[in-house]
């Protein structure tokens, strides 16, 4: 069995709403494993988000443990936790999310500008990411200039940028087509047999049919593991 | 590895300024105006200051100037009619002011007589001024061509002469002066010298414009003897007459530090002897101390409007920024998703303000060096942009970006980067 590349503990996230309290994550345990697959699914309101959030690292959790590659991350300042969301973690949004005035190579350089890589290097690596995901015709394109599935290939080079233990994505072809999704998923694919740990929001029950392990949540709690396939194996 | 990160963060805010030039070049515009109205206003106060310097320093930062003025009360007693007014220096005067005033160098008393000049048939309206021969090392008159008046001249009562130069000009256009004479009255001169031209007389009270110009000078005791010290006016039909023995005398002070004591000495002196008023003293060390407080009075209220436009100019920086970061709350949050600390955040847009304000400020040094170059051409006022005034009205720019981007710096980096990307 792989080694486990994230580990939640009884994780809670609480808002207060005027006075109430609102669990959005209300004990979580979960783990993923290196190279695996996973899809996140749940109702409207089940805490989907919150908790690609807390895995991302952009938001904490109000209590519990969360273990990345084996480092305790609950409980790091600031600095540390950008350092480890820009290092370890990759993203890929709904909506894209790339800086605009930046063109596509600039834009996969970022996450390596703030990891402290080279000028040079930077470029290098970006170019060559762009072109695996098929970016090679439209390197000094703005975001405006590229097609929604362009757009995501970029965000999808940016989220590699750095080599990440995990690669989160929260509805990442909710904004496409159909086919320019079917693109989309073919590259996750692609990620997973090479060995890339994948964790996928989603509504899309087609979606998550290719994920090895499906997370079914409910009320800020999982209620559920499936499983397509064994982990770390590819179909 | 600074510098690369430093080159990195200006190339970053270049290109978030150029991706919004217009609203850039407006905002910088209160910058551009404030540095180029104040580097402007500085060298136009400079180039004042110089010139009031070089003016005073040419009447002779050791010298005491005592002038004969028609006292007030004649002026206005002058509806007699024919009516002589005694008034001014005399050369009783100077025998007490050489013996009594202390720290004296040396003096040279005047007379002015105006006069037609002539030669031949050329005639100059100018002015006869019988001058001691130390005239020439306290007031720093440069000669053209030959000699100046010697003690042997002086005692002798020869007549002989040294021309200004609008005198010689308009006399001898084609003819060497130092071979001919000049006729004032029935007495002829011979020349024995030019002087270089004055140009503009020194200003505050060695006399009119030119006035040294357009003179001749002689030996002070042939004027005594062949001039009366009588001067017939002639104002709107009532004739009257001025009876003036000496019109100045110039006394240099053996050294700076004791014009202050001279002076107080010379004017008790003179305020006894002369209690109506009717002469004059000039100091134009202390002329030249009042310039300088002027100055700084007017570099104080020019550091105040600086002060106040460099706020103006921050407040509009500050302003757009803030609109620029509540704008630009989603790229904070995607920055900070892909690894920016908060730290990384403040110095881009920290950046972006230095940037904005070394940009606005550098475009208005430029104005306030065009602006006075213009200036000088169109008015003909002197101006002096320095150095100095340079360097600091960049560096104040910056301090101003600095200031002023602090705020919405720190206000972008505090955004929770959940909220941030959940902004649109
Ligand atoms: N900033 C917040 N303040 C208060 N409550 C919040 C906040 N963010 C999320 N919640 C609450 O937490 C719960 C989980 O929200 P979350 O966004 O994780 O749901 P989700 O499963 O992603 O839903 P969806 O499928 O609609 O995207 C919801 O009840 C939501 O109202
Ligand atoms: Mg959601």
């Amino acid at each position: 069995m792989a080694a486990p590349v994230v580990e939640l503990r009884d994780l809670w996230r609480t808002y207060v709403l005027g006075g109430h309290e609102v669990h959005a994550l209300a004990g979580v345990e979960l783990t993923i494993e290196e190279g695996a697959y996973v899809a996140i699914m749940g109702p409207s309101g089940s805490g989907k988000s919150t908790l690609l959030n807390v895995l991302g690292l952009l938001d904490r959790p109000t209590r519990g443990t969360y273990l990345l590659g084996g480092r305790d991350v609950s409980a790091l300042d600031d600095d540390d936790v950008s350092a480890e969301r820009g290092r370890r973690l990759g993203f890929v949004f709904q909506n894209y999310n790339l800086i605009p005035q930046l063109d596509v190579v600039e834009n996969v350089e970022v996450p390596m500008v703030y990891a402290g890589v080279g000028d040079h290097e930077a470029r290098e690596r970006a170019t060559a990411l762009a072109e695996r995901m098929g970016l090679g015709a439209r390197l000094g394109h703005r975001p405006t200039e590229l097609s929604g599935g362009q757009q995501q290939r970029v965000a999808i080079a940016r989220a590699l940028a750095n080599d990440p233990l995990v690669l989160l994505a929260d509805e990442p072809t909710g904004n496409l087509d159909t086919r320019t999704g079917q693109e989309i998923l073919g590259l996750l694919d692609e990620l997973h047999a090479h060995g890339k740990t994948l964790v996928v929001v989603t509504h899309d029950p087609g979606v998550a049919a290719r994920a090895d392990r499906i997370v079914r949540m409910r009320d800020g709690r999982v209620e559920r593991i499936d499983v397509n396939r064994p982990a770390g194996a590819t179909s | 590895m600074i510098g690369a990160r430093a080159r990195r963060l200006v190339r970053l805010a270049l290109k978030s300024l150029w991706a919004h030039r217009l609203r850039s070049l407006l905002t910088a515009l209160g910058m551009v105006f404030g540095v180029g109205a104040v580097v402007a206003m500085l060298a136009v106060g400079e180039g004042a200051s110089r010139d009031a310097q070089q003016q005073f320093l040419r009447l002779g930062s050791r010298n005491i100037i005592v002038r004969s003025v028609k006292p007030p009360e004649s002026t206005s007693a002058s509806a007699t009619r024919s009516f002589v007014v005694a008034y001014g220096l005399e050369l009783s005067d100077v025998e007490v002011v050489r013996a009594t005033v202390p720290h004296l160098a040396r003096t040279a008393a005047r007379r002015d007589i105006p006069s037609d000049l002539w030669n031949g048939a050329r005639k100059h309206r100018g002015s006869v001024f019988g001058v001691e021969t130390s005239y020439r090392e306290v007031t720093n008159l440069e000669l053209a061509r030959g000699r100046f008046l010697t003690d042997d001249d002086a005692r002798t009562k020869k007549n002989v002469c040294v021309l200004g130069a609008a005198a010689a000009e308009a006399l001898f256009p084609a003819s060497d002066p130092l071979v001919g004479s000049v006729r004032v009255g029935g007495d002829y001169y011979g020349v024995v010298g030019v002087a270089a031209r004055r140009g503009t007389a020194p200003a505050s009270g060695a006399g009119a414009s030119g006035e040294e110009d357009s003179a001749v000078f002689v030996p002070l005791a042939a004027a005594l003897e062949r001039f009366s010290p009588l001067i017939r006016v002639q104002t709107s039909g009532s004739r009257s007459a001025e009876r003036v023995e000496l019109h100045q005398l110039i006394a240099e002070v053996s050294g700076t530090e004791q014009v202050t004591a001279a002076a107080r000495a010379l004017r008790t002196l003179l305020e006894q002897r002369h209690p109506k008023g009717d002469v004059n003293v000039v100091v134009p060390l202390e002329l030249l101390e009042e310039a300088a407080r002027t100055k700084r009075r007017f570099t104080m209220v020019l550091a105040f409007i600086a002060g106040v436009s460099l706020l103006v100019g921050g407040i509009g920086i500050m302003n757009i920024m803030l609109a620029n970061v509540t704008e630009r709350t989603r790229e904070i949050g995607i920055r900070r998703a892909l690894g920016a600390r908060r730290r990384d955040v403040v110095l881009q847009f920290l950046a972006e303000t230095i940037v904005l304000a070394t940009v606005g400020g550098a475009i208005g040094l430029g104005l306030g060096v065009g602006l006075p170059f213009a200036i000088t051409k169109a008015f003909d006022t002197p101006t002096a942009v320095t150095a100095s005034s340079l360097v600091m009205a960049l560096l104040v720019s910056a301090a101003t970006g600095i200031v002023f981007g602090l705020y919405p710096a720190s206000r972008a980096a505090a955004l929770d980067p959940v909220e941030a990307l959940r902004h649109d």
